[in-house]
């Protein structure tokens, strides 16, 4: 594995020109379609794609990101299969899907290429609105209120904005730069953001803003609880992806055998970038069956073309190791104790919430969205809920959208 | 295999397949390779007084990915000597004795001229003459082409003179760009024409580039109307035929031209009284190559339904065109949606909902079942939900007996026959109300 910027290419690439004609006119321009139903920020989707067969981009990428902010990273990280595509009539008809991922992405390349501005801030009402968190939920909810008028201070405790768009999607679906020229198209907007400021306490926010919504996120990845999770070599997979995405790929220590623990979406995301970083194996034990993997099924089949190993109904029992680790040790029902070898074990059991502070319920300036609120979702999910909170301080300051 | 073989007005080819005059025909090189892979005969490229031509010559219109659903030219006859013309039919009728070779004609409208040209063109041993009365650009500003096929006097005037010397049979090749072509038709025929062959290509401007604003294709920046052809026009083509061969005074034969590209096509223009088949788009587009399915999809479909020879195919469809007048009025159709193929896309709902008649109802589409159903008393069997379904046989357009002898427009108007109750009657502001 020599070169790394090609094991790191983009893993859906971008539809040339003709190919995002032919299939654009594909699509059957569904009324009521089920495709738009699926996606959480509803983006009106034979619509964005009817605009791309008559070859009008700008307006294709404004209809997509009038309703979803994050029109950029979602086509390139959201699941489809699972919301959008999976839902497309064509699949009823025995074939595949339209493409609706890589033709928002030809959409919405086309404007942040060009650097078009589609939108402007509104005519300033006055009022002020906090922001915690500059992930795709705090900013979603930041783009619209900005275009209606209200100011927009957002804190960051991170030194870059974007959330895990900038720090934590696999780095062969979303790479930082597109990231963060998404996040800069809303700050563009007139957004004020601190940087480098963690949040402790609202009580202060209150005093000085209309509205607060707090978009935090999920908080460090949890632990196992079993003896030498602190040798050398034991990685939480957040840890281990951030690092990846915010430096020079050869930067990342990767081990020749990786012990991912854990069977979720970032799990998956830790195993193949643990392999094409050049883990000569890389391979994922998980307590439970195939079955109740929490991955989506794409996902696994990727970890599987990548050539990574899967042990099931194994549980991890200790991590062994003098100083660094040199296994883990597990406990199957088949063969009960063994070791699996390994020199690096990454830990991909989940994000907990976050303790620093947790926002008041029912307070009717405060408001919350994205994982922080839904417990860990997708972007889409992030973008829909700060849309929706947008709407509802707008109404709270007695504007009418517009 | 089905004998392909073909007689049109005594010219016989080995199928009925011939290359339409046009860029295709203008050597002998492209006529002997299209004889080789296949083609009957072959419509030389109009020859006359050489002309210059200009260099950017055709434009097209594509339909989402397709390409060239539409194609113009503003291209002119033949830019080759006479004499170099007349060589090369000469050669290659020496050298492919059984293939169909004519010779498109075009010159100024003087007799002397005419009788000229007729002569020299009988002494290659061409089996045919074709008079180019139809080509809509360029040669019609200098009183040649359409400028002729546009006016029945003209017409049957020239083909008089041709025929006063003529040997071989003579094709009038008529212009559409006419309110009836019937009468440029019954002119030719009056002059003594021995066959018809339509259409030539349709008045046009294909596009304009929105950069620049220059109409294409663009000559340094300004274009002129050009003729229109390819699949685009193959439907005004089948009505024109079918118009022509259905006119009493219209006893010739008759070959078909426009939009040909798939023997479907063909078989289309066959049965609506086509003789002869011409093709030219098809093959700037994809070469001679495509006579090979032309031939083969032709005799197979042939075989499968019992017809040995193209007459048994000839003009089959030709009774069936008739006036509006002459359909029955209670002949009653309904829509039925096979809900097991169903892929709820719901265009049928919003094509009829909002582009005809209202007759289709919407249902939740979380409610598990359908998601559209017809509205039987409203429905008026138009077939715009069929059209539009992509799910091919998933809407088919059922009748509905009753009990009511047929009446056409023209007995009913007449005071003779009943008209059966139907649903229009729902389809009115009343319906809409109580929706």
């Amino acid at each position: 594995m020599g070169d790394l910027t090609k094991n790191f290419a983009d893993i859906a690439p971008p539809l040339t020109p003709d190919y995002a004609l032919l299939e654009a006119n594909k699509c059957l321009f569904c009324h009521d379609a089920p495709c738009t139903i699926a996606c959480p920020t509803h983006i009106d989707v034979p619509v964005f794609i009817k605009k791309i067969a008559t070859g009008n981009l700008r307006g294709s990428a404004r209809v997509i990101l009038e309703a979803n902010p994050f029109g950029h990273s979602c086509a390139r990280a959201c699941p489809v299969e699972v919301l959008c595509e999976g839902a497309c009539v064509l699949n009823d008809r025995d074939e595949q899907p339209i493409k609706i991922a890589l033709l928002q992405r030809h959409a919405t390349d086309y404007v942040l290429e060009r650097k078009v501005k589609l939108f402007e801030a509104g005519k300033p009402t006055g009022k002020k609105v906090a922001i915690v968190g500059a992930g795709p939920a705090g900013l979603a909810c930041a783009r619209d209120l900005r275009r209606w008028g209200h100011a927009v201070t957002v804190f960051e405790a991170k030194p870059q904005p974007g959330g895990l768009n900038t720090y934590g999607i696999a780095e062969y679906k979303l790479k930082a730069d597109v990231a963060l020229a998404e996040a800069q198209d809303i700050l563009d907007l007139g957004v004020e953001l601190k940087l480098g400021v963690t949040v402790d306490s609202l009580e202060p926010l209150l005093k000085t803003y209309d509205a607060v919504f707090v978009g935090v996120g999920l908080g460090q990845t949890k632990r196992l609880g079993i003896l030498g999770e602190g040798l050398e070599g034991v990685v939480d997979a957040l840890t281990f992806i951030e690092h990846l995405k915010t430096h020079p790929y050869h930067e990342t220590k990767v081990g020749k055998r990786v012990v991912v623990i854990g069977a979720g979406n970032t799990a998956i995301d830790a195993v193949t970038q643990a392999k094409r970083l050049g883990a000569e194996q890389a391979t994922i034990v998980y307590r439970r069956g195939e079955a109740d993997m929490p991955c989506y099924d794409y996902e696994y089949e990727l970890a599987k073309r990548d050539g990574c190993e899967f042990r099931f109904h194994a549980v991890p029992k200790r991590v062994v190791g003098n100083g660094r680790v040199t296994g883990l040790e597990i406990e199957t029902p088949e063969q009960g104790r063994e070791t699996i070898p390994c020199d690096m074990v990454i830990i991909a059991i989940g994000q907990g919430a976050r303790r620093e502070f947790a926002p008041p319920q029912g307070h009717p300036k405060i408001f919350v969205g994205g994982d922080c609120a839904n417990g860990g979702a997708e972007i889409v999910n992030a973008a829909a809920e700060g849309v929706a909170a947008a709407r509802r301080i707008n109404e709270l300051l007695g504007r009418t959208h517009g | 295999m089905a004998d392909l073989r073909t007689d049109f007005a005594g010219i016989k080819s080995p199928n009925p397949f011939w290359l339409a005059s046009g860029p295709p025909t203008n050597t002998y090189g492209q006529v002997a390779k299209a004889f080789d892979e296949g083609w009957g005969g072959a419509v030389w490229k109009t020859i006359g007084e050489p002309i210059i031509n200009v260099f950017s010559r055709y434009g097209s219109v594509d339909l989402g990915p397709t390409r060239m659903m539409g194609f113009n030219n503003i291209e002119l006859i033949s830019d080759r000597p006479i004499a170099d013309n007349l060589k090369e039919i000469a050669e290659v009728k020496r050298n492919y004795p059984k293939h169909a070779v004519i010779a498109s004609l075009m010159v100024e409208s003087q007799r002397k001229t005419w009788h000229e040209m007729v002569k020299q063109t009988e002494d290659t041993g061409a089996d045919g003459i074709e008079l180019n009365f139809g080509c809509p650009h360029g040669m019609s500003e200098r009183g040649m082409g359409s400028a002729v096929g546009q006016v029945p006097d003209y017409t049957c005037q020239i083909v008089e003179w041709v025929k006063e010397v003529a040997t071989i049979p003579v094709i009038v090749k008529l212009t559409p760009n006419v309110t009836d072509i019937t009468y440029i038709a019954r002119a030719a025929v009056k002059g003594g024409a021995d066959a018809l062959s339509l259409i030539n290509t349709i008045n046009s401007i294909v596009a304009v580039d929105l950069e620049t604003f220059e109409p294409q294709p663009s000559v340094r920046g300004k274009s002129s109307h050009g003729g229109y052809c390819g699949p685009a026009v193959k439907p005004i083509a089948l009505h024109l035929v079918s118009a022509v061969a259905k006119d009493p005074q219209v006893t010739i034969p008759i070959s078909g031209i426009g939009g040909i590209g798939s023997w479907r096509d063909a078989a289309e223009f066959i049965a609506l009284g086509a003789g002869s088949l011409q093709v030219c788009t098809a093959v700037m587009h994809y070469g001679f190559r495509i006579v090979e399915d032309l031939i083969d999809g032709l005799s197979n479909w042939m075989d499968e339904r019992g017809h040995r020879t193209l007459a048994d195919v000839r003009g089959r469809a030709l009774p069936r065109v008739t006036k509006w007048e002459e359909l029955d009025l209670n002949y009653h159709l309904l829509a039925h949606i096979d809900q097991d193929t169903c892929i709820k896309c719901e265009l049928c709902w919003t094509a009829c909902e909002d582009g005809a008649h209202q007759a289709i109802r919407r249902l939740p589409r979380d409610n598990g079942g359908p998601v559209v159903e017809i509205i039987e008393e409203a429905c008026v069997g138009c077939n715009l939900c069929a059209l539009v379904c992509p799910v091919h046989d998933c809407i088919t357009m059922e009748p509905v007996p009753n009990d009511f002898a047929p009446v056409t427009w023209k007995e009913y108007a007449a005071g003779k026959g009943k008209l059966a109750p139907r649903s229009e009657q729902f389809h009115t502001a009343t319906w809409s109300k109580n929706r």
